[in-house]
């Protein structure tokens, strides 16, 4: 194998991995939602992706996503939380909030109707402090 | 002038003082008449005079008292606005329209820019004041609407992917062209044309140019001008036509996903790259032994061919809604309502409750509400399923987008907008239509990954070729990953399902069935048996008048029953029970006028007297007309009999002589036998559960032809027998009213509620019939089958179409058959594999239900 090869080769197998972790295990810093009136609050711009898609709130306390979808694209016609049974549709250049209390400190990932798009809610225990969320778990563990 | 009526939206009050603060700051404010704010529902009804004030000024009065008056802005195109010599009549014009803010025409620009009062300004008045002043708008404006506006954005869409397609076409038949030209001054023709299909089709047509020679055979000498025309040409091509695509995978980079977009950005990039690198330095390609070719027709093709994928989706999925939009379509957009004394048309949207709302023959009612002046007959068939259109008398409910027919009249709105019957139905067919069916779980699973793994077997291919590949390796590398790219089609799994259900569920609410869902109708496809409640669900649920057995008078005519029943319903009018509305109801079906009753006396369970054209009427049991010993004669066997079948026999008694024995019973309606039928043809097992006797259950089960009755059951129980059903390990649906069985309902895998007029909420149920047909479980069923097996499909073809499809471009065949496709082929079948998924969908539109055929 020539030195070129091997340089391709070695390229071609970092791409691969590189394109796995990146796009499947990797995850972006947590955006810390606000308080307003005794309710967690974020603006969520929903746009080929949820911006920004790390949220970290605290467990106990109600929370209100409220998603501005600016596209018409269908694949992010709907929001999907799992585990708090929200199935939502979000219409297009309407801003569509999202209410739910969460009791239990944990990563909840959230999604577009077809898994496309990816956002994960971090629930941190009740008073924790602000910390940027930076787990080892993949987002969608 | 003349005194206006507004509503604004406030903005910023968070307490009933603040409202207090408003209310008094446009009181004050000159030109107004009176203001009355609302906290709750954040609005303000002002009353001015449009001589002295205007809505801009209320506004500003608003945002002096430190809050804010909700605006909306709308900018939209004017034709030959350049040209005019002036806009201040432009201006002039929309600013009168009651609730315009502010207006301001650019004529360099061509665009008019008007900031108005959400919900009391409509788009058509906007386009009329255009009009009114000369001009032409140059599209239609896009109305507050959301849903109006994604309609719009999408028109917009399909408008600019018309335009690219057209640029990316015309470039990509050019560079065909060009590339045969280059083949056929390529003296290594044979070997390149071997491997690709594509390839082999264009030879011949290479060839022919070659020995046509003329002047394109020239051009074939000089093969570095052709390639940097055609890269000067392709150039625009990929930053304009392709720059969705670009755009799309970039924003999807940033947060970290990919999809269609990266796939297609990364593949059309890298043979662009791939080409242009060929075109400016061909000496490095040579000193590393590589043919110095390029691929600017692949490029184009692909965008081309992908562009025309998604322009023919846009417009198949156009028709997946069009229920909605008929259903939608059934709203006026004008409703004249009557706000101080003369009528006034406003936005059907800024109609509230409590408004008085003139209708005019011809027109379709703008909101629910009760008739308070005039009459008419109205035309609810799409919403009750009742084909004959109703009369309205004052107090009568009307349903909103119910159409008049001749009369006209006034009634006062109850339910506005998205609280209407209809309203409710749209916003549930809507949820239905973008709910998913647990079926498509898998295919979510699967999408979820897929782009990126799609990139790894890409790079992966490149890497076999690269190593293990014919020379010249890195060019059949690079072909492989550009395929393997292109091929690839998340696109059809994700719209396997969500496609079929939006037909279905649509399909189904124009036949007067509401599927709650995808999960819904996934349930209902595998139900093997159905329960149905009697009352109200197999019958009407009240009771009604089935015979009139008249009597012989003395000279052995009959009694004519039209008489009777007119006397009857005379003295009945004024009675409150049941069976009285049923008489009643029997004379003004049949159009019986109904006579003054006088000296009416009600005798407590025996029956009512009064008397009627001088003549002293009864209506009474048959028990009590035997107690008094009336002479029955031949009709004592005919009350017997009917006793037997389970109905109520009545007397008419007139001056003290029987006249006629009217059968009362809760009918059966009249389509339930032939839906009994059908869902047994369906394979179905059906029961009837009844609170009732086992009597008077078996009649009606006789009727129907049900053999599987369970009587006197209590609406606990009903339950029970649910979970009974359920044992035998089928999925179970249960029909009934909804409230009584709303229990039942929940219980069962599939609940479906028979709806009763405008009450469409379903909570309970799965499924809702809104116009009461017991046919509406067949066509709900037969609908759900239809929609799995299309989705079954759907999948199907999109998990075997990559799994195929994928392994191909990457080459598996080359070994064997020494195929590799041609990435214009891979775009092809790319944009074909989704397409032909919603064309499978929109089959389903032309499902009409087996009983209607």
């Amino acid at each position: 194998m020539t030195a070129a090869q091997l340089v391709v080769n070695a390229l071609g197998l970092a791409a691969i991995v590189w394109v796995v972790w990146y796009f499947l295990f990797s995850r972006r810093p947590a955006t810390v939602a606000r308080q307003t009136r005794g309710v967690q609050e974020i603006a969520i711009t929903v746009k080929g992706g949820y911006s920004p898609d790390t949220i970290l709130v605290q467990a106990g306390k109600p929370v209100r996503l409220l998603f501005y979808r600016d596209e018409t694209a269908d694949c992010s016609e709907r929001v999907v939380f799992e585990h708090f049974s929200i199935n939502a549709r979000l219409p297009a250049f309407e801003t569509t909030p999202i209410e739910f209390t969460p009791t239990e400190p944990g990563e909840y990932p959230f999604r577009c109707g077809m898994a496309m798009l990816k956002g994960l809610l971090v629930v941190e225990p009740a008073g924790a402090g602000r910390r940027t969320a930076a787990s080892p778990h993949p987002a969608h563990g | 002038m003349a005194k206006q009526r507004v509503t604004l939206p406030i903005e910023g009050m968070s307490c009933a003082s603040c409202a207090a603060t408003v209310q008094e700051a446009l009181g004050r404010a000159p030109g107004v008449a009176g203001a009355s704010v609302n906290y709750a529902t954040a609005k303000a009804a002002v009353e001015y005079d449009d001589a002295q004030t205007a809505v801009g000024r209320l506004a500003q009065a608003v945002r002096d008292a430190g809050y804010q008056c909700g605006q909306a802005t709308v900018r939209f195109g004017v034709t030959d606005l350049h040209y005019a010599p002036s806009v201040a009549g432009l201006e002039r014009e929309l600013g009168q329209i009651v609730g315009v803010i502010r207006v301001t025409a650019n004529q360099a620009t061509e665009t008019v820019t008007v900031t108005y009062v959400p919900g009391v300004v409509a788009a058509e008045q906007l386009e009329q004041a255009v009009r009114a002043a000369g001009f032409r708008t140059a599209e239609p404006i896009a109305a507050e609407d959301p849903v109006e506006r994604e309609r719009l954005a999408r028109a917009r869409e399909v408008r600019d992917l018309t335009g690219k397609f057209v640029l990316a076409a015309c470039v990509a038949v050019v560079a065909m062209l060009g590339g045969m030209v280059l083949l056929a001054g390529d003296p290594r023709h044979d070997a390149v044309g071997r491997f690709d299909v594509l390839g082999r089709l264009l030879m011949p047509l290479a060839m022919r140019l070659r020995s046509g020679g003329g002047a394109l055979a020239n051009l074939a000498s000089h093969p570095e001008r052709v390639k940097l025309v055609l890269a000067v040409l392709t150039t625009p091509v990929l930053l304009w036509s392709g720059r969705q695509f670009f755009a799309g995978a970039w924003s999807g980079f940033r947060h970290r996903t990919a999809d269609m977009n990266t796939l297609i950005a990364v593949g059309t990039g890298a043979a662009f790259l791939y080409s242009l690198a060929a075109t400016l330095v061909p000496g490095v390609f040579a000193r590393a032994g590589l043919p110095a070719d390029v691929y600017y027709e692949a490029v184009a093709a692909i965008i081309a061919l992908i562009l025309l994928g998604r322009l023919l989706e846009a417009h198949a999925k156009g028709r997946t809604s069009a229920a909605i939009r008929r259903l939608a379509g059934l709203r006026p957009a004008v409703a004249h309502v009557l706000r101080g004394t003369v009528p006034q048309d406003i936005p059907v949207q800024a109609v509230e409750p409590r408004d008085l709302v003139v209708v005019k023959p011809g027109e379709r009612v703008p909101a629910d509400g009760l008739l308070t002046e005039g009459g008419s007959a109205v035309d609810e068939s799409m919403l009750t399923g009742e084909p004959m259109p109703v009369v309205k008398t004052p107090g009568d409910e009307v349903i909103g987008g119910s159409l008049n027919t001749t009369g006209s009249f006034t009634f006062r709105a109850t339910r506005v907008g998205k609280d209407t019957a209809l309203g409710q139905i749209i916003r549930l067919v809507e949820d239905a239509q973008s709910s998913k069916a647990p079926i498509q779980g898998l295919a979510d699973r699967v999408a979820g990954v897929f782009v990126p793994v799609v990139i790894a077997i890409a790079i992966a291919a490149f890497l076999a070729w690269y190593n293990i590949g014919p020379a010249p390796e890195l060019l059949y590398a690079t072909i492989a990953l550009v395929t393997v790219l292109i091929i690839a089609c998340p696109c059809a799994l994700g719209l396997a399902t969500p496609t079929a259900i939006l037909v279905a569920t649509g399909r189904a609410a124009e036949h007067g069935v509401l599927i709650r869902g995808g999960e819904a109708l996934e349930r209902l496809s595998k139900v093997r048996a159905v329960l149905l409640d009697k009352t109200g669900t197999i019958t009407e649920g009240k009771p009604t008048v089935t015979h009139i057995v008249a009597a012989r008078k003395p000279d052995g005519s009959a009694v004519a029953t039209g008489e009777v029943l007119r006397w009857a319903a005379s003295v009945e009018q004024r009675s409150e029970h049941p069976i009285a509305q049923a008489i009643v109801k029997a004379a003004t079906d049949r159009m019986v006028l109904l006579l003054p009753v006088e000296k009416f006396a009600a005798m407590e369970g025996r029956g009512v007297r009064g008397t009627v054209d001088r003549r002293i009427v009864e209506v009474i049991s048959a028990r009590h007309a035997r107690e008094r010993s009336l002479e029955l004669g031949s009709l004592s066997q005919d009350a017997d009999r009917l006793s037997a079948q389970q109905r109520t026999p009545i007397v008419v008694v007139v001056n003290n002589t029987v006249h006629a024995i009217i059968a009362i019973a809760d009918a059966v309606k009249p389509t339930a036998r032939d839906a009994v039928a059908q869902l047994k043809a369906l394979g179905l097992t059906v029961q009837m559960v009844s609170g009732d006797t086992r009597a008077a259950a078996g009649a009606v089960a006789k009727e129907v032809g049900i053999t599987d009755v369970v009587a006197e059951v209590l609406p606990s129980q009903k339950v029970d027998l649910v979970k009974k059903a359920q044992r035998q390990g089928f999925p179970v649906a249960m029909v009934g009213d909804g409230i009584n069985d709303a229990p039942a309902l929940a219980q069962a895998d599939v609940g479906m509620a028979i709806g009763t007029g405008t009450d469409v909420a379903m909570e309970a149920s799965d499924v809702t019939l809104v116009r009461g047909d017991l046919r509406g479980v067949v066509t709900a069923v037969q609908v759900s089958r239809r929609t799995l097996r299309t989705i079954k499909q759907n999948l199907f073809w999109a998990f075997i179409y990559n799994l195929l499809g994928i392994p191909v471009a990457a080459g598996v065949l080359y070994p064997f058959f020494g195929v590799l496709l041609s990435p214009v082929l891979a775009s092809a079948a790319m944009a074909w594999s989704s397409l032909s998924v919603v064309l499978n969908s929109l089959r389903l539109r032309r499902y009409t239900p087996s009983w209607a055929a």
